[in-house]
C-alpha cells in the first residue's frame, strides 16, 4: 500500500505541488490524469524518489520512505522517451538492473540471463535480445522499457506518459496489452497521462490534478458522472458551461417543441454514433454543443431550437475552479 | 516561347553564379590554406629526403619531440578529468551561478598566448610572488618543464569540457535516472550509462585538446626559456631553427607537426561523419 | 517536519544523481588554480606597480604603436575573413561540388596546425624571394614583413571561426523561408538582402568577434612574417615579450592589462549588442 501525506514541492518560486494526499491499495492500477503544468508528473517523480518534496512524506507499505534513495525503493519506472541505453543490447537493458547489483545481492549470471528471456517472452519480443534500441520500433522500445523496469521485481510500477511517445493505432495495441499485464502479473502501478480516454479506459481510479491539486479521485465512472469540480467536469469528457452557472454534457441535452433556452444552430455533423448540434444561445451568443442519437432526425442549419436538460451540475464556489 | 531563358529552380541561383562562388571560395581557400601547407612539406623536403631525415634526426630535434609527447601525455588527461567532472557537475545538476562557471571555464579562449605565459612568470618566476620562496626551496617552474606544463593546461584548459557540455546537455539525464531507478550506484551510472553515451565527444574534445598541447606556441615560448635538450618542444624548436637559418631544419621539424595537424583533422572529421558531432567554432 | 525539510536546504535544487560535492569541488579547486589565480597576478601586478609607472609604459609611444597595430590588422583581417567566410559557408552548406568533404575538412587546418608552422610557411610564401612574394615584389607589393603580411597571418588564424559560426545557421535556415520569399515576388537578389543575410548577421557578428579576439593576442603565426620592427611592426604581443626578456615585468603586466581590458570591453559590447537583438527577436 503506498500513502502519500502532504506533499508539496516548489520549484524556485513555482509551487508545483501543494499539500497532496494520496493513499494506494495494492494491486490498483491508478492514473494521474492533467493538463501540462498541473503536478502530475512531479508527483510521480517524488514517489519514485527521483524529485524531492519539501514538505510530507511517501509511505511505503507503512514505511516513511521519503529519506530512501531512489535505488533502494524498488520502484520500476518507465520513461516517458524510455530511456534506454542506446549502447546496450536489449537483453543488457533488461538485465541492468540486475547486473549492478553488489555481488552478493546478485544473482549468478546465467540466472540473470534467464530472468532476461523471460521478461523478453513477457512483454513479447522474444528473439530480439539481441538487438540494439536504434533497430526497434517505437512500440518495442516501449515494452523493452517496461521488462527493463519489471527485471528488478518492483513492488510498484511507475509509468511516466507511457503511451506519449508513440501513434494512435500502436498506442490503443499498447493500452489493452498493459492492462492484461498488470492483472496477470499482480503489480501495483501508477500512470501518469494528460489523455482522458487513456486514464478512464485502463486505470481503477483515476486522479484528477489541476494546479498542483488533486480535484478528485475515484473510478472512472465517478470521476464521468459525478465530477467534483468544474475543471474536472470540462477536463474529463465534454460540458457545456452555461450563463446561468449550470454545466450540461453535451448527451445531456435534448431538444424540446418548448423552452426557455433557445439555441440558433449553427452547424451540424456526425460525430461517432451520434449528430453534434452546433449552436449559439439566442440571449448570450454562448456557444452550445448538443449530442442527437443517430436515429433522431437533427435540426437544420438556420434553426432555431428549444433546448432542455435532462441532466445538469452546479458547483459550488469552492468547486468553480 | 520567345525569351529562352534557363530555368531556376526558386531558392538556389542558376548554375553560372555557383561555379563562379564555388570558384572563388575554392580559390580563397586554396590561396590562404593549401598553399601554406604544401610550402611547409616541399621546404622541409627542398634538398631531398637526406637532409630532411638528417633534421629530424637530431639529438636536439629528437628531445623537442620527446618533451611534446611528454607535456601533452601530462596536460591532455588532466584536462580530461576536468573536463569530465566540470560537465558532469554543469549538466547533471542545477545550482546558482552555473554561467559564470561556464563563462569562467571558457576565459582562456578569450586570453591572448603570450598573456597566458606571463602570468605563470608573474606566479612562479624569479621576481615573480612565489619566486623567492620556490628558489629557496630549489623548485624550478618557470623555465623548466612545470611551467611549460603549466601554461600548457592553462591555454587547452576549455577544450574537453567546452565538448562534453552541449553533447551532455542535450542527452539530458534521464538515461542516468533510470540507472539509479534501477539500483546502480555512482561509479556504475557512469561507466556503465555516461561515458558510453559520451565517449565519441569525448574522444573528439581530446583529440582537439591534444592538437592544442602539442602545438601551443606563444604562451609556452615565454615560460620556457627556450634551453635546448632540456626545454625546448617542437615549435619552440622550429623557431630556434629558423632563427638560425636553417630553414631545412625548421621545415623538416615543421612538417612533422603539420602531418600531427593532417592526423588530427582526419580523425575529427571521422569522427563527425560517424558519430554525428558538429564541430563548433569554440576554439 | 523531521528529516525531509532539513535534508531540503542546500543552495542547489535536489537530484538523485550522486557526485556533485566531488565533481563540483573539484572543477572548482582545479579552475581556481590553473585560471582563476594565475590570472589574478595581472591585477595583483598592475595594482601593485603604481598608476604613473602603469601609464608610463602601458601608453608609451612604442604601445600605443603596438596596440594600434595589432588591433588594426586583427580587424582588417576579421572584416576579409567576414566576407570570405561568409562565402565559403554559403558554398559548402548549400551547393554540391566535388571534394567538398575534403575541402570542408581543410578548412579547419588554422586550428589543428601550430601557429608557428604557419607562421614560418607564410612568410617562406610571401617572402621577397618565396613562392608568392616574388611575383608580388616587382610590382611594388610588400607583404612580409609589413602590415599586410600581419593581416595575411591573422586571415589564416581566423577563417574557421567565421566559417564554423554560420554554417550551422545557414544549413538551419529552412528553405520554406526563400521559397516563401520568392512566392511573394522576391528576387534572388532581394531574398538574400532582406531574408538571408538578417538571419544569419548575429552568427557572422560571433565569428567576426571571435576572429578578431584571437587576432590580437595572436602571437606565433605573426613574429615571423612581421619583421618585428619596433615602431613599425612590432605587435602588442611581441611587446610583452620584449619585456620580459628585459626583465620587465611591470612593463609586460601593464601592457597585457591594457590588451586584455580592450579585448574584453569590444567583446562584452559586441555581447550586449547580439543580446539586445536576440531579445528583440524573441528568440
Amino acid at each position: 500500500m503506498i500513502r502519500v501525506e502532504n506533499i508539496t514541492k516548489r520549484f524556485g518560486n513555482y509551487p508545483a505541488l501543494h499539500g497532496i494526499d494520496l493513499e494506494i491499495q495494492a494491486g490498483e492500477f491508478i492514473a494521474l490524469l492533467g493538463p501540462s503544468g498541473s503536478g502530475k508528473t512531479t508527483l510521480l517523480r517524488i514517489i519514485a524518489g527521483l524529485e524531492f518534496q519539501d514538505e510530507g512524506h511517501v509511505h511505503f507499505n507503512g514505511e516513511d520512505v521519503s529519506d530512501i534513495p531512489v535505488g533502494k525503493r524498488n520502484v520500476g519506472f518507465v520513461f516517458q522517451q524510455y530511456a534506454l541505453f542506446r549502447h546496450m543490447t536489449v537483453a543488457d537493458n533488461i538485465a541492468f538492473g540486475l547486473t549492478v547489483r553488489k555481488a552478493r545481492n546478485r544473482p549468478p549470471k546465467a540466472e540473470i540471463k534467464a530472468r532476461a528471456q523471460e521478461l523478453l517472452r513477457v512483454v513479447q519480443l522474444e528473439g530480439l535480445g539481441d538487438r540494439y534500441p536504434g533497430q526497434l520500433s517505437g512500440g518495442q522500445r516501449q515494452r523493452v522499457a517496461l521488462a527493463r523496469a519489471l527485471a528488478i521485481e518492483p513492488s510498484l510500477l511507475l509509468l511516466d506518459e507511457p503511451f506519449g511517445a508513440l501513434d494512435a493505432k500502436v498506442r490503443k495495441d499498447l493500452r489493452r496489452w498493459l492492462r492484461d499485464l498488470h492483472k496477470q502479473m499482480g503489480l501495483t502501478s501508477i500512470f501518469v497521462t494528460h489523455d482522458q480516454e487513456e486514464a478512464l479506459e485502463l486505470a481503477d481510479r483515476v486522479v484528477v490534478m489541476d494546479h498542483g491539486r488533486i480535484d478528485q479521485i475515484g473510478t472512472p465512472e465517478q470521476v464521468y458522472m459525478e465530477p467534483a469540480t468544474a475543471f474536472v467536469s470540462h477536463f474529463v469528457g465534454e460540458t457545456n458551461r452555461l450563463p446561468d452557472g449550470r454545466h450540461i454534457r453535451p448527451h445531456d441535452i435534448e431538444i424540446v417543441a418548448e423552452g426557455r433556452d433557445r439555441v440558433m444552430v449553427d452547424n451540424v455533423f456526425r460525430k461517432g454514433g451520434s449528430w453534434r448540434v452546433e449552436g449559439r444561445l439566442h440571449e448570450t451568443g454562448t456557444i452550445v454543443e448538443i449530442d442527437i442519437d443517430s436515429h433522431d432526425t437533427p435540426p437544420a442549419v438556420g434553426e432555431t431550437v428549444a433546448i432542455a436538460a435532462k441532466r445538469a451540475r452546479i458547483f459550488s464556489a469552492a468547486e468553480q475552479r | 516561347m520567345t525569351r529562352k531563358t534557363r530555368k531556376v529552380t526558386p531558392g538556389t541561383e542558376s548554375r553560372t553564379a555557383q561555379v563562379l562562388l564555388i570558384t572563388l571560395a575554392l580559390a580563397f581557400l586554396a590561396f590562404f590554406l593549401m598553399l601554406p601547407l604544401i610550402a611547409v612539406f616541399s621546404e622541409a623536403l627542398k634538398q631531398g629526403i637526406g637532409p630532411f631525415l638528417d633534421a629530424v634526426a637530431n639529438p636536439d630535434a629528437f628531445s623537442a619531440i620527446r618533451l611534446t609527447l611528454i607535456i601533452a601525455a601530462i596536460s591532455v588527461p588532466l584536462n580530461m578529468v576536468f573536463g569530465l567532472a566540470a560537465s558532469w557537475a554543469i549538466t547533471k545538476f542545477s545550482f546558482p551561478g552555473k554561467n559564470l562557471l561556464l563563462t569562467l571555464i571558457d576565459l582562456p579562449f578569450s586570453v591572448s598566448p603570450v598573456v597566458s605565459g606571463l602570468i605563470f612568470v608573474l606566479l612562479f618566476g624569479a621576481q615573480g610572488l612565489l619566486g623567492p620562496w620556490l628558489s629557496a626551496h630549489g623548485v624550478k617552474i618557470i623555465f623548466a618543464v612545470p611551467g611549460i606544463i603549466l601554461a600548457t593546461v592553462f591555454i587547452t584548459f576549455p577544450f574537453v569540457a567546452r565538448e562534453l557540455i552541449p553533447l551532455m546537455m542535450e542527452q539530458g539525464k534521464e538515461d542516468e535516472e533510470a540507472a539509479v531507478s534501477l539500483g546502480a550506484n555512482g561509479w556504475q551510472t557512469f561507466w556503465h550509462v555516461t561515458l558510453p553515451n559520451i565517449r565519441w565527444g569525448l574522444l573528439y574534445g581530446v583529440l582537439l585538446c591534444n592538437a592544442r598541447a602539442m602545438g601551443e606556441f606563444g604562451a609556452v615560448s615565454v615560460v620556457s626559456g627556450h634551453i635546448r635538450g632540456e626545454t625546448n618542444t617542437m615549435p619552440l624548436h622550429v623557431e630556434i631553427l629558423y632563427n638560425e637559418y636553417d630553414f631545412v631544419g625548421a621545415f623538416a621539424v615543421a612538417s612533422l607537426l603539420a602531418a600531427l595537424a593532417l592526423v588530427t583533422l582526419v580523425l575529427k572529421t571521422v569522427l563527425e561523419w560517424r558519430f554525428d558531432l558538429h564541430s563548433g567554432a569554440r576554439h | 517536519m523531521p528529516s525531509m525539510t532539513t535534508r531540503k536546504t542546500t543552495w542547489r535544487a535536489p537530484s538523485v544523481l550522486p557526485g556533485f560535492g566531488l565533481t563540483f569541488g573539484f572543477s572548482l579547486a582545479w579552475l581556481s588554480l590553473i585560471v582563476l589565480i594565475p590570472l589574478s597576478m595581472l591585477f595583483i601586478k598592475s595594482a601593485g606597480m603604481g598608476w604613473q609607472a602603469f601609464v608610463d609604459v602601458g601608453f608609451s609611444e612604442r604601445a600605443l604603436t603596438a596596440y594600434r597595430l595589432s588591433f588594426g590588422t586583427a580587424l582588417a583581417a576579421a572584416f576579409v575573413n567576414a566576407v570570405f567566410g561568409l562565402l565559403v559557408a554559403w558554398v559548402l552548406v548549400r551547393y554540391a561540388f566535388p571534394g567538398k568533404r575534403v575541402i570542408s575538412a581543410l578548412v579547419d587546418l588554422p586550428f589543428a596546425l601550430p601557429t608557428a608552422v604557419a607562421g614560418i610557411a607564410l612568410t617562406a610564401l610571401y617572402a621577397p624571394s618565396g613562392w608568392v612574394g616574388q611575383y608580388l615584389d616587382p610590382l611594388g607589393i610588400k607583404v612580409a614583413f609589413t602590415p599586410i603580411g600581419i593581416t595575411v597571418a591573422l586571415v589564416f588564424i581566423g577563417l574557421p571561426f567565421v566559417v564554423r559560426s554560420v554554417e550551422p545557421v545557414l544549413a538551419d535556415l529552412g528553405k520554406d523561408v526563400e521559397e516563401a520569399a520568392a512566392t511573394l515576388g522576391a528576387g534572388r537578389a532581394q531574398t538574400f538582402a532582406r531574408v538571408i543575410f538578417p538571419a544569419i548577421l548575429p552568427a557572422l557578428f560571433t565569428g567576426f568577434a571571435l576572429a578578431f579576439a584571437r587576432g590580437v593576442g595572436e602571437y606565433g603565426s605573426v613574429i615571423f612574417i612581421s619583421g618585428n620592427m619596433p615602431g613599425k611592426t612590432e605587435i602588442a604581443p611581441l611587446l610583452i615579450v620584449t619585456q620580459l626578456e628585459q626583465y620587465n615585468y611591470d612593463g609586460a603586466t601593464a601592457i597585457a592589462m591594457v590588451m586584455m581590458l580592450v579585448s574584453f570591453a569590444v567583446l562584452f559590447t559586441l555581447n550586449a549588442v547580439q543580446s539586445i537583438r536576440r531579445r528583440r527577436l524573441g528568440a
